[in-house]
Parts: structure tokens; C-alpha cells; sequence
């Protein structure tokens, strides 16, 4: 049987009594852990900031709390717990953050975490990851939580249609090199991305795709590597385009001085509509075909 | 308590209040929030707790936890005068060169963690209560709080969870001195009756005398039930220095060297200074 998120919090928990599970009532990823782990389970109701604040007491006591809930409120209701109590004394914290994004498909604007990259970024010392997709996830949670430092992930539990590199911590995963130019994405948005490229491909263009995995720490390295053999960068995420990894790509271009024509697929000072997860991407340009509008746009424009 | 006790905390306190007076002037303090929190405060370190300078990183050791973080003046002459911090280092107050500024920070031997930002400690406490309770130890946990800071919803919201896991290691401490920063809190958000308040959210509460060692000696030494504890304590804001005492206008005071020198004589002879400093500088 493939790994699993749980599975492996189980298995980790159980080999290092630092780990504490922590959730604000969002059990979604973690139903069966109050039997295995007993006391090391805690549920402290709807209560965000309280989580997080006790967190930070255990951590103080040399543990390692996984904390859970929705990201909306794990980030914003509970922020200033976050960047004072666990910032501030850089207490390895860690973050596991459910339905970022599109993930919140029908809920509503009060659950799209569509700020989170940019708001937990912004805190010194706080790590921030994204994985692909349950494959991703897996792979890169050993390394996650092996730090000591406080680290935000943003939790897809969706099965993998790629059989991923392996992970090296802070390093992005070259998925397609490509000439004309290089799609960087991250976390849910990589799958109608690995789909957009075949169908740009089968167009005749020279596509370049990068999982980044890691918003922070950011592989520059990679963005330097392939910046003389591509045309463009095109941001694709699932995140308001304040931020995110258009943000995060600008700050490192223009701070090192590189030139290279960008373009970005983000959520531009709007929420999304809600809706069934697949109504949403067909609403907001994010299915494959959508995508590959969109780009063709940016190509034709330039 | 016995009367010897009685006096060696009555002059201890004196000492730290001693310690604080002269923080109130180059850039000053919270001095009125520092003196009300003195004499619980050093109950607590002199009678209470148990920590001494060997055992400030021992994980047995008990936890106290500043909350109100504005107070924090009564800690550092609290550790000046139990030898843990020097006391020359109180010069440094508001230097960039040292961690002596107007919050808590963690890096003074003795304090468990920074504050300032009101509401924050109360879930913290609860953690570290929780880990004692995971590894079956002994120690407790103290979250010395204002009472303007109960305004924060926060609050509430730990003491709702601490009830929940029968944190009966963590006990909460009110200073209880009426001020919110600017105004008596009865005339803003009133707290009464706080008592109801806390035995409705499930917390064994006590109110005392703050100012009397021999109450806080009664309340901290109480039999415990199963749930976590309140002392609220009955303080008066600026306690020692008549000349501001209870005023919503000498919460945060900066006063010249020549008013210092008068109220440390003040603190001494009840004679009233003469004080013609700013009132009221809100921060």
C-alpha cells in the first residue's frame, strides 16, 4: 500500500516522542492518530489561536507540534500566534495546512487561503513548501520535519500522475527543459500543468515545466541555471498573484540583476467563484485548455 | 506566615520597587503596572515557586509566565535582587546593546518568554502545562495577567481549553489594579463581576489582597480541585508612589532625574512628590 499523509505522521510520531499532533477540530488527516498516539493527540476545539500559542508552549518543552486546520483560519485567524509566539522565538512548529487554494472548491471566499504563501513567507525563519501532490507530499514531509525551524505546508493529498524525483531539501524538481519558455508551479496547479504542456508540445512549442516544491526556501540556483535557455518565465499558481511565486520569482530576479521577460497566471486582486473543484478551474481559466490560452496570449502579445 | 517572613518580603519588595523607579525617567516606563504587580510578584519568586538561579533552564523546574509584559520592570528588580541579573545591566534600560527594554524578552535569565502583545501567554502557558501533564511531572505553570488584558477574546478562548484538559498545574494570576491602559476598566469594558466570570468558565477562583503577603500566602497555598486556578489579586496602580496612585494618567510615566529623586524619597516617606512631568503618554 502506497504511503499516506497519516500514515507517515503515525509512523514518524511514534519513532520520536517530540512529535506532538495538534488540531484546531479539522481532523480530516488525522482520524485515526487519537488511538495510536494518545496523549501526544490533541484537539483543542475550534480554537486557532489557542492551538498555536500552545504549540509554541511545547515546542518551548523541546517538542515538535504538527498542527492542523483549514489554512484559511491555520494562517489568518491565528497569524499574529504564528509571527509572535512561534516567530519571534523560532519554535519548530509545524504547519500541515488543509484545502489551500482552489482546494476549497464550494466553500466560499471565507476559506480560500489564496494569501497564505505571501503572509507565512513574510515571517523570519518561517519555512514555506508545496507539494505536488500526495507522491510529492510524502517525499518531502522527512525533510519538512526533520528542521528545526517552524515550516507552513500546504497539504494535497491528490494521487500523482508522474513518478517524482527524489527530493533534495530547498531544490525544485526539473520536470521538462524547454527553449521557448518554462512554466514554474507549484502545489495543486501542476497536474493541468504537466497537461498543458503536452498539449503546447503537441502546438510545436519548446515548453520548460518546474515543480517547485519549495516557496522558501527558493531555488535560485534552478532559476539561474535555465534562465539562458528559455525565453520566458510563466508563473502558474493557485494563489493571489500579490505574493505568491510571481512575487517571490520578481524580488529574486530583479535582486540579482537577471533580465528575462514574466508572465503570470494567478488570482489577480479577485477571489474565486466557488464551485465543484472541476467548475472552478473551467471558471477561472485553469483547466489545461484554459492554460494554454492563456499562455498562447502571452506568447502572441510579446 | 510568620513575622519575620512577613518583614523579609515587605523589604524585598521595597528593593524591587527601588530597582523600578529609577527605569522611569530617559525615555521612562510602564512604572504604574510595574508597581501594582511588585508584591505578588515577589511572593511568587521569594515564597512560591520552585526555581532558583541554578534551575532557570531546568525542566522541572515551575514556569512563571508574564503576560501583561508592560510589568516587566517588577521582574527585572525581582531578579536583580535574587542575584540572577546584575544590577548594574538596569542602566541599559531602552539601550540597543541589551535586551533591557519596555516587554520581556527571553534572553534576561529568568524570563520564560516574550510578551507585549496582550492575550498571547495564556495558550502558551497552556502548552507547556500540557507537556508536564504528558511526562507526569510535578512543576507548574503561573500566567501572571492584567486585568485590561482579559478585554482580548483570546483569553477566553485559552481558559475554555485549559478547563477542558483539567490543566489543574496552571493557575492564572489577575493583577487586578482597575486600569486598562488610558482608563479605569469599569468605565470602559467592565470586568465585574469577574469572580462569576471565571467560576463560569470552570476555573477554581480565589480573590485576595494583593498587596497582603499573608492573603497571597493563604490563596497560593490553597487545597486544589481538578481544575485550573485563578487568584485574582486587588491591586492598586502605581502602589508605593501616592502621588500616582489609581490615576488613569500615570500609567506610562518619563520623568526628569529631579522627580526621581523625589519619588524615590516618596516611596519611603509617603511624602507626596512634586511631579510636573507629561501626564498620560499613551503608547
Amino acid at each position: 500500500m502506497a504511503m499516506t499523509y497519516e500514515k507517515l505522521l503515525e509512523q514518524t510520531a511514534l519513532a520520536d516522542d517530540r512529535f506532538v499532533v495538534m488540531t484546531a477540530e479539522n481532523r480530516a488527516l488525522v482520524r485515526n492518530l487519537p488511538q495510536s498516539l494518545g496523549n501526544r493527540f490533541i484537539d483543542t476545539g475550534i480554537t486557532e489561536q489557542t492551538m498555536i500559542g500552545a504549540a509554541a508552549g511545547l515546542a518551548l518543552r523541546g517538542r515538535k507540534p504538527v498542527v492542523h486546520a483549514l489554512s484559511a483560519f491555520l494562517t489568518m485567524r491565528a497569524f499574529e500566534f504564528t509571527r509572535t509566539s512561534v516567530g519571534i522565538a523560532n519554535l519548530p512548529v509545524k504547519y500541515s495546512s488543509f484545502i489551500p487554494g482552489v482546494l476549497s472548491d464550494g466553500n466560499g471566499p471565507t476559506h480560500q487561503a489564496l494569501e497564505d504563501v505571501s503572509i507565512m513567507r513574510g515571517i523570519p525563519g518561517m519555512e514555506v513548501f508545496a507539494p505536488a501532490d500526495e507522491e510529492d507530499l510524502v517525499e518531502m514531509l522527512p525533510y519538512i520535519w526533520a528542521t528545526e525551524n517552524p515550516s507552513y505546508v500546504r497539504i494535497n493529498t491528490k494521487p500523482s500522475i508522474i513518478v517524482h524525483k527524489a527530493y533534495e531539501f530547498g531544490k525544485a524538481e526539473m520536470i521538462f527543459e524547454g527553449s521557448d519558455f518554462t512554466m514554474l508551479t507549484y502545489g495543486f496547479m501542476l497536474e493541468n500543468c504537466i497537461k498543458a504542456h503536452q498539449l503546447l508540445s503537441d502546438m510545436g512549442y519548446k515548453v520548460g515545466l518546474v515543480n517547485m516544491r519549495n516557496l522558501k526556501p527558493f531555488d535560485g540556483d534552478l532559476i539561474k541555471s535555465i534562465l539562458p535557455k528559455t525565453g520566458r518565465f510563466i508563473t502558474v499558481e493557485d494563489h493571489f498573484l500579490t505574493g505568491g511565486l510571481f512575487s517571490i520569482l520578481a524580488e529574486f530576479l530583479v535582486k540579482n540583476d537577471l533580465h528575462i521577460p514574466v508572465s503570470a497566471i494567478a488570482f489577480e486582486e479577485k477571489w474565486f467563484s466557488p464551485g465543484t473543484l472541476q467548475d472552478v478551474l473551467a471558471c477561472e481559466g485553469l483547466t489545461p485548455e484554459k492554460l494554454v490560452e492563456r499562455i498562447e496570449k502571452f506568447i502572441q502579445n510579446a | 506566615m510568620n513575622e519575620t517572613k512577613l518583614k523579609e518580603l515587605e523589604d524585598f519588595a521595597l528593593r524591587v520597587r527601588q530597582h523600578i523607579i529609577p527605569m522611569a525617567t530617559q525615555g521612562g516606563c510602564f512604572l504604574g503596572a510595574s508597581l501594582s504587580a511588585v508584591d505578588l510578584l515577589t511572593y511568587l519568586y521569594v515564597n512560591h515557586l520552585q526555581i532558583n538561579q541554578s534551575s532557570l533552564d531546568d525542566p522541572n523546574r515551575d514556569y512563571l509566565f508574564l503576560s501583561k509584559g508592560h510589568d516587566v520592570p517588577a521582574l527585572y528588580g525581582i531578579f536583580v535582587e535574587l542575584g540572577w541579573v546584575k544590577k548594574e545591566r538596569l542602566s541599559n534600560h531602552l539601550s540597543t546593546s541589551d535586551h533591557v527594554y519596555w516587554h520581556p524578552n527571553r534572553h534576561i535569565p529568568g524570563v520564560e518568554f516574550h510578551s507585549g502583545s496582550l492575550g498571547q501567554l495564556p495558550s502558551v502557558s497552556i502548552g507547556v502545562a500540557m507537556d508536564i501533564k504528558i511526562r507526569g511531572g510535578n512543576n507548574r505553570v503561573y500566567c501572571v495577567m492584567g486585568d485590561g488584558e482579559l478585554n482580548e477574546g483570546s483569553c477566553w478562548e485559552a481558559f475554555l481549553v485549559a478547563q477542558a484538559y483539567k490543566l489543574d498545574n496552571l493557575t492564572f494570576v489577575i493583577d487586578r489594579n482597575q486600569f486598562q491602559a488610558n482608563m479605569a476598566t469599569e468605565d470602559l469594558i467592565p470586568l465585574e463581576s469577574l469572580v462569576d466570570k471565571f467560576e463560569a468558565f470552570g476555573l477554581q477562583t480565589q480573590r485576595i489582597d494583593g498587596h497582603d503577603f499573608k492573603q497571597l500566602d493563604t490563596a497560593f497555598n490553597q487545597v486544589r480541585d481538578a481544575r485550573p486556578q485563578v487568584v485574582i489579586c486587588d491591586t492598586v496602580r502605581g502602589k508605593g508612589l501616592p502621588s500616582i496612585e489609581a490615576r488613569a494618567d500615570r500609567w506610562f510615566c518619563n520623568f526628569s532625574e529631579k522627580e526621581i529623586q523625589e519619588l524615590m524619597e516618596e516611596l519611603v516617606s509617603g511624602q507626596q512628590a512634586n511631579l510636573t512631568a507629561e501626564k498620560l503618554v499613551v503608547r
